[in-house]
This record gives C-alpha cells, structure tokens and sequence, in this order.
C-alpha cells in the first residue's frame, strides 16, 4: 500500500514544496552570512582600532640603540680611550629549534672552549626574550671568516659589530681611566635604583672603576631608539624611524701622557707611586700606581685565572697606591707643623733647641730617638727642616699637643677625602683624642703626641693627600681640589674648562710665617746641609722639597735599625714631596717607594727625574722660575 | 515562453552551449578564481611556483567540471547506488591500510593513483541520499527519513573516525541538505535538532580525539594560550580586524606578508583577503559566492526531476557551507575544522571535487530531456 501511494506523484505539489524549501534555504543562508558578516563588522569597524594597535604591536619593535661613549683624551689631546668595533658571535635562543644541537656544531664549527660553552649557560638564565647572548665576545677576523661561511647552517645565531673600548696605553694609565666592563647584576641594580633603566637598555658596557667610573654620567651619553618591522621570527625588515642617541661627551685629562709615561718608567719593578700636579689648580699632571696591570683584559671579562694572580699579588696591582694607599706621612710633614708651632706663637724663628739625638719627656723613661744617632747639635725651625731634626719636632709636637695638631692638620685635609675624581679614594687618618677613644677605647697618651712630629704614631695620609697639602703651602693657604678631569672636548677640537674646585683656605695670622717654612724647604735641596742636596745637585732649575722616611717597623729601645736585618715588607718607607720652580711653582711632586729606605736616597732622586723630565720635555716657560729663592 | 526561448537559443548555438556549460555560473566562478589567484599571490608571498601550481589545478578543475557536465544527470541516477556503495568500501580501506599524512588516515595509495575516497564520498551521499528520497513521492515518509539519515551518518562516522572533522561535517550537511530539500516536516526537524543537542556530550567524550578537543577549546578561548595553539586564531582576527573597513592594500597586509598569519595560503586565505581588502573586499568576494550560490540554487529549481533537484540544491548547499565554515573558523566564530575557502585556498583535492560538483550542477542545468517529465 505504500509503495503504491509513492507510484502517483505530483510533479507541481513536489515542485512548489522544493521551491517553498530553497527559498527557505536560501533565507537561511542569508541569515548566516548576515551572522559572518556582522561578525565582521564588529571586528573590521567596531574593533579595528584594537585590532590595528595588535597588528602593529606584532610588526613594529622599538630597539634602543646604545650611544657611543664619550672618549678621553689627554692635556695634548693624545686618544687615551678610544672605540672599536668588536665582533661577537650572538645566539638569539627563541629562534633555534634544536639549541644542544646548534651548539655541538658551532663546538665544532668554531673550536668553543667549556668555559666559554659554561658562561653562555649561565648568561642564558634570567636573559629576555628574543635578546641575544653572546657565545664569543671578541671574535678574531679568521673566526668572522669561518662563521660567515656557513652562516646558512645557523638560523638565530649572527655575528653583531659593536664599539668596545680600548686602552691603547694599557697599564700606563689604568688607575687614572679605569675600564669599563660588562654590566653585571649590581650595576644594573644601580642602575634601575638611579632611574637610568631606559638610558641603559642598550648598553653594554659600564664604567667600572677610575675616570671612567667617576664620569659615567658624561661619558655615557642618552640612549636612542629605532622603530623597526620585524617578521613573525624577529628578523627585522627595515627600519622605519630613527631617533639617534646623543653621544658621551669627550672629555679631557689634565694628564700629561708624556709625563706619565715618564713617572711609570722611573717606578719600574718597585711598588710605589708618584703624583704630579700642578699646584696653580690642582689639576693631576700625573699620577701612577705601581705596579699596574692591563685594563683591557677587564673590557672582555677578565679570564679567572688572571684575575686571581691580580688579586692575590703581594705587589696588589689592583691598588691605586696614590689614593688609596694610606701611609705614615712621616717627616713630610714637619714644614706643615713648623707652620703651625710658628702661627700659634709655640715657636719663633728665634728659636732653638739642642739636638743630642734624643727626646725625653720629664719623668718618663722612654727615650724617642732622631733619626740621627748623635743629633744636630743647635738647631733653628728652618735648620730643623732643612736636616729633618726629629727632636726639634718631638718637641715641637710636646709643646703643641695634639688637640692643636689635629685640628690644624684636618684643616690641611688629612684625615679626610681630598675630592679627587675617583671613587678609589681612602680618607688616611689624622689621629686625635676623640679618634683613639672611639677606635681603641683609650685615652690619649702625651706619649702619643711625641711621634705625631714626625708624621708617625697612627697618623696616615694618602700620596695625593700629601700633596695637596703640601700645595696648600705651596699657594700660601689657597687650596683645590685635586682634578684629574681638565674639561670637555668639542668637535672643533677646542677644550672647554672644568671651573677649578677650591676649598676653604687655610687661615694664618702672619703670611711671613708661609715664607718661613718655604725656604726652608729650598734649604732642603739647596741647603749645605739640605737632606736632597745630594739627589738635587746640577740641576737646572730651582726646586723645594721634604724628604721622609716612614717607619714600619717598631725598634727595640736600645736597637738600631738595619735595614737588610728586617724583611723586605717592613722596611722603611722612602718618601719626597717637592715642587719648582721655587718661585712660580709649575708642578708639585709627591713620591712614595715602598720599603725602599731612606727618602733622601731613594726617593729624593726619583722626584728628581721626574722634575728634570718635566723641565727638559713639557714646561715652555720654566725659566721665569729660575731666579732662586728668598732670602 | 519555454519554447521561445529554446528558439532563440537554438539560434545562437554558443561553443559554451554545445559543452553544457552554464555560462552564467562559469562567470561566478571564473570571476572567483581570478579573485582567489590575486589573493594567493600575496599570500604565498609572491611565489610564482605556487601560482603556477595553483593555476594547473584550477585547470584540472575546470577540465573535471567540463567533463562532468556532459554525463546526462540520468546517468549520476543510475551510478549513485555503485558510486556510494565502491566509496563505503574505499572509506573502509582507507581505515584499514591508509597513509597517514598530517597524523590522520585519509589517503588511499592505488599505486597509479592516491586519493582520498572522502572526496568522492562528498558528491556519493548526496547522489544516494537524492537517489533514494527520489524513489518515493515526497515529501518524504518518516521511515525513508530515518533511513536516509543513516546512509548520511555512516560516512560521516567512518571519515570523523579518520579523522578529519572538516570533510566529515561537509558530508553531513550535503546528506542534510539533500533530507532538508525533500521537505522533511518541521516537526522532524526539531527532534533532530534536539537529538544533535543531546549528541554533543557524547561526541565530546567518546567520538572526539585530544587534538581536536582542544581544538574546540581554544576557539572558546584563545587568548588562554596566545603563543601556542590559540595563536593560529588570535593573529588571524587581528589579520581580520586591522584590515578595516578599506584593508591595507593588496600585498600590504603586515600579518600576513610579515608571516605571522600561519596557515596564510590555505585555510587562513580569508583572513589575507580581509586584512589586505577590508570589510568592502569581503562583502565584494560575498557577493560573489551569493551569485554563485543564487545560481545553482535557480538551477536546481529548474532541474526536471527531483533526483536532479535535490542533488543540485545539495552541491549549491554543501558550497555555501564550505565558505560559511571557513569564513567562521577564520574569523572566531567557530573552531577550526580545517575546512578551505572554496576555489580561493591553495590546495588541489577539495577543489577537483568542487569543480565536478559544479560540472554535475551544469549538466543537470543544461541537459533538458524533451520528453515528458
């Protein structure tokens, strides 16, 4: 019966029914597509804004470009840190499928050592995404060659050119310069904490010690950005906006490389240090720390192995011996005392005292010793700095105490931070009351005021201290502050000057007291009896000095000292500050040798070279200072 | 009026005529290749080795179509039952010793030939399904419903268990369609739709594989996993929307040309085309469709027997439902399935069958038997 029914079909009821469902069908067709549509809609109007900002947040990278570092030069304007580009082998880890596998053929490719393969390990921790570690920082020109050879083989990996820096005078000028090297963690600590995260997000170098730790700030410059296209893997496209970084400034040394090479060759195969400066404005003409060490082999990262054998010398490198070193400034500073005991009416020029080579305090055993066994015999302020008569001094310092001493010799700077433009600066120690109560929870004993005289007994001064001080004299009170930075450099080559850094002078009551102890410090090198006479005979200009000798070593009562009965680290320290010409005085010496003895023998004559090479080499107008001194 | 027109054709015998090409729906889709061939040469990043592939293959096409449009549809008729029957059979074989291409079963390797028996199956269910609904009156009977809806399910199941989800919905629908035609009651419909409801739990944990689960989940949520698989649908919507109302110009898309747009010459053609035309490029490729789609569908209503209106209206559908899905996927609307934007995505198998599709379609619309109906 079924089938029977289905035999009589209505061609036109079945026709119209077809047509009724394809326009039903096409209805909802229309329905979807209103649906793909209006889908489409919201996407391409309502949210294209959205949509626009994605797709360029895909495509457009904004990369920060590093500024070029600020270079230095010196006084002559000699290149004494410079740029160069350098080659590194970059892995950018997101783009390589198979890292291991990249690496063990780049082990091959490239002969990478463990330690190299260990560092890139740990500078992939912590790195951001799709930054570039580093695999070989300085890569040679065979190395370029080799890799750019098969760099088809090595999707994500890239050889990147940058500016590195470079030290062409290597250990001649590293405790001035410094170097910079790789930011690690603490720098980038400081730098977010200084809010300078934008201006370094390129960088990758950071001054980390001298010059160029102290002038970051100029040296650094202001970071550029390039807005680039990238494709989906990071590859950058083009560039389509630039806005370039501002460069470091250049800056200038009031060092004389010259001179300094000349002081590194006097101090060669001793430990020491030499200052040179010119007294007119503190400027630091040179300044060299013996023995040095190559700042370029920090620049790259320093291997481990050099860099324990730096750090555990006996000679320590690593010390800027002028700044940081803190010795006993010894009779150095017995003009500066002189000075005070004649100020402070203590003393006069008249008088005297009857030098038998020994010192004692009423009702007090210990006997303090000159340095000259028998003594001076009768002995004046003057005579007593021209021969370095300790027991003039011994009681000088009696006679002054140490409340005074200290206060006047705090306002010569001792016991404090000169200000010089290094962050490697010790304070020394000028020793008083309130010093010893706080560090030894003692009370001050006069018989700790009888060494002070001599520029012993816990008081310590840096070399750079020292010869600020003694520039202190030198201008009759007026004092600076010790510049190594001279000023910028402009394109055009011209300087433009840092203004000089002055401290508060130092006050007399009577400025003939400054002459006073001036010509005696002529009498040093010029006097009969002048404890330099010897290391300054013929020369060609006139000069003025003190000569010390630092104890390290505590004598017996009844002992002499010998020098070749005491271990080399404990003898005596040989020390000089002078300056010339007398009259104009253009450069201030200030020398330190360690355990090399007496100063008048071993570091009379190295101050002396270093004067004779300044006059025979650098100053232009020397003569004006040769017409001899006061009288 | 028939015979006027007949006469008037009869008069200007055209080269197209003689052929049984309908030169209408052969301008809808010469007009949509072009289009396709445009978009594709900025999408494959001006590969002329892809164009060239692409144009042979839209050449087989329009070969295969040609030839299909002069078999008689009396003879599709007669063939459905063998075609559908050999495909259950190619279907199976495939399940039993296929290749594996892409982690799913779907070729089958006849040593001179390899292809996927799904392909033919697109056009074999809806031949069976009209010829079967065809043999009684419509609209059809509850029982031949039921039975015509498991000659649909077992193909679908067989090509989903594959799997590819993609085909599998495509030939669902064409059986559908095809069910839909023959006037199936609206209270039926309803059931069904209720049913299919009831279904989907089901498929979710017994039919559906890993892959395509979290297929599903990221369409529901994409940005959950931005780099890894929501990525495919985050950079086509942007794609999409930073197109605009005017797009960035003909190879000017930055997704697309900066290659952050995976997929960006097949199945993500649209989203191309849309960033790089706009919303007015996309109503301009609609309307296109919509033409293409008015016309089988005139076809169909033309067609002197109901096989041939059925299995027309059913192509025309199933047409429809490949840009209605792939425009979906690719613009969020629903997950990807992998379906391709017909005759525009670069790819060779899905668009031979289209094109026999659309050949079936011209017989069926220019072969008029003179006889009585």
């Amino acid at each position: 019966m079924v089938r029977k029914r289905q035999q009589i079909r209505d061609h036109s009821a079945e026709a119209n029914l077809f047509a009724r469902r394809t326009a039903i069908a096409l209805l909802i067709v229309i329905g979807m597509l209103a649906v793909v549509i209006s889908n489409l809609y919201v996407l391409q109007v309502k949210q294209f804004e959205d949509y626009q900002t994605r797709s360029n947040g895909n495509r457009i990278k904004v990369v920060p470009i590093a500024p070029n570092r600020g270079l230095i030069y010196d006084r002559n304007g000699i290149l004494l840190a410079e740029n160069r580009p350098v080659f590194s082998l970059e892995v950018v880890p997101e783009q390589i499928e198979d890292l291991d596998a990249t690496l063990a053929e780049l082990t091959d490719l490239m002969s990478l050592t463990q330690e190299e393969l260990d560092d890139f390990a740990q500078h992939l921790k912590g790195q951001r995404r799709f930054k570039p570690v580093a695999l070989r920082t300085q890569l040679n020109e065979e190395d370029v060659a080799r890799f750019s050879a098969h760099q088809h083989r090595f999707p994500g990996v890239s050889i990147e050119a940058r500016l590195s820096r470079y030290y062409p005078y290597g250990d001649t000028l590293t405790h001035i310069l410094g170097y910079v090297a790789k930011i690690n963690k603490n720098d980038l600590q400081k730098i977010v904490e200084a809010g300078q995260e934008a201006n370094y997000a390129a960088t990758h170098d950071i001054g980390k010690l001298g010059i160029e730790k102290f002038h970051e700030d100029v040296l650094h410059g202001e970071v550029g950005y390039q807005q680039v296209e990238v494709n989906s893997q990071g590859r950058i496209i083009r560039t389509l906006n630039i806005d370039p970084p501002t460069p470091g400034r250049d800056i200038v040394l009031n060092v004389d490389l010259q001179l300094q090479m000349a002081v590194q060759k006097t101090l060669a195969g001793q430990r020491g240090t030499i200052v040179v400066s010119d007294p007119r404005t503190g400027g630091m003409l040179a300044m060299y720390s013996s023995p040095s060490y190559d700042p370029n082999l920090f620049v790259h990262g320093i291997s481990r192995a050099n860099y324990n054998e730096l750090l555990n010398s006996p000679d320590r490198p690593l010390i800027n011996r002028a700044t940081q070193g803190q010795y006993p400034p010894a009779s150095t500073i017995k003009p500066h005392l002189a000075l005070v005991g004649l100020d402070t009416n203590t003393i006069t020029t008249r008088h005297t005292i009857n030098d038998t080579g020994r010192f004692r305090l009423p009702n007090v055993s210990h006997v303090w010793r000159d340095w000259r066994k028998w003594g001076h015999g009768k002995v004046d302020v003057s005579k007593a700095i021209e021969v370095s008569c300790d027991t003039y001094y011994y009681d000088l310092a009696y006679k002054l105490g140490i409340d005074k001493i200290s206060e006047a010799m705090t306002e010569f700077g001792f016991g404090d931070y000169t200000g010089i433009d290094l962050y490697e600066e010790s304070d020394g120690n000028m020793p008083s009351r309130g010093w010893k109560r706080a560090r030894f929870n003692q009370p001050w004993y006069i018989g700790d005021t009888i060494p002070v005289g001599i520029g012993q007994s816990f008081w310590t001064a840096t070399p750079v201290q020292l010869n600020q001080s003694v520039n202190t004299l030198i201008n009759r009170g007026e004092r600076y502050v010790p510049q190594i930075m001279r000023g910028y450099m402009h394109d055009n080559g011209q300087v433009q000057l840092e203004p000089l850094k002055t401290l508060r002078p130092y006050q007399v009551k009577e400025t003939k007291n400054w002459d006073v102890v001036l010509n005696a410090m002529w009498k040093v090198v010029n006097g009969e009896e002048g404890t330099a006479r010897h290391a300054f005979k013929d020369v060609g200009y006139v000069s003025a000095g003190k000569t010390g000798t630092a104890q390290l070593f505590a004598i017996g009562q009844n002992e002499s000292y010998k020098a070749d009965e005491v271990a080399e680290h404990l003898r005596d320290n040989a020390m000089y500050v002078g300056f010339a010409p007398f009259d104009e005085p253009q450069i201030s010496v200030t020398v330190v040798i360690e355990n090399a003895g007496g100063g008048s023998s071993n570091a009379a004559p190295v101050a002396r070279e270093v004067m004779d090479f300044y006059f025979d080499n650098i100053a232009s107008d020397f003569l004006s200072g040769m017409t001899g001194a006061v009288q | 009026m028939k015979q006027r027109k007949t006469t008037f054709k009869n008069n200007q015998t055209t080269l197209l005529e003689r052929f049984h090409i309908d030169a209408i729906l052969l301008m809808g889709l010469v007009t949509l290749m072009g289009v396709g061939l445009v978009t594709l040469y900025s999408a494959s990043g001006q590969d002329i080795g892809q164009m060239e592939r692409q144009l042979a293959r839209l050449g087989v096409g329009l070969g295969v179509m040609l030839v299909m449009a002069q078999i008689p549809p009396l003879a599709f008729r007669r063939l459905s039952t063998y075609a559908y029957i050999a495909g259950l059979l190619m279907l199976v074989a495939v399940l039993l010793f296929g290749d594996m291409g892409k982690g799913a079963q779907r070729w089958l390797d006849l040593k001179f030939i390899r292809f996927q028996p799904s392909e033919v199956m697109k056009l074999a269910v809806p031949m069976m399904v009209a010829w079967y609904i065809s043999k009684f009156t419509l609209p059809p009977r509850t029982l031949h419903i039921v039975s015509s809806f498991i000659l649909v399910v077992i193909p679908t199941v067989l090509i989903a268990k594959q799997p590819d989800l993609g085909t599998s919905l495509l030939i669902a629908s064409s059986g559908i369609f095809a069910i839909f035609l023959a006037g199936v009651s609206w209270r039926l419909i309803t059931i069904v739709a209720g049913l299919c409801g009831a279904f989907l739990p089901v498929m979710w944990f017994f039919l559906m594989k890993e892959y395509q689960k979290q297929r599903v989940l990221t369409f529901l949520n994409p940005e959950s996993d931005p780099l890894g698989s929501g990525y495919h649908i985050i950079q086509s919507k942007i794609a999409i929307g930073s197109g605009g109302l005017e797009g960035k110009g003909w190879l000017q898309g930055t997704q697309s040309q900066l290659e952050f747009l995976p997929e960006r010459h097949t199945d993500f053609i649209f989203a191309v085309f849309s960033e790089e035309f706009g919303l007015l490029g996309v109503l301009g490729l609609l309307a296109i469709y919509v033409f293409i789609i008015c016309r089988g569908l005139i076809i169909a209503n033309r067609a002197q027997d109901a096989y041939s209106k059925l299995l027309a209206g059913s192509i025309t559908l199933t047409f429809f439902v490949y840009v209605f899905v792939n425009m979906g996927m690719v613009s969020g609307l629903l997950p990807v399935v992998g379906v391709p934007l017909p005759l525009v995505s670069f790819g060779g198998t899905s668009m031979v069958t289209l094109m026999a599709g659309f050949g079936i379609l011209m017989g069926i619309g220019t072969q008029k038997r003179f006889l009585s109906r």
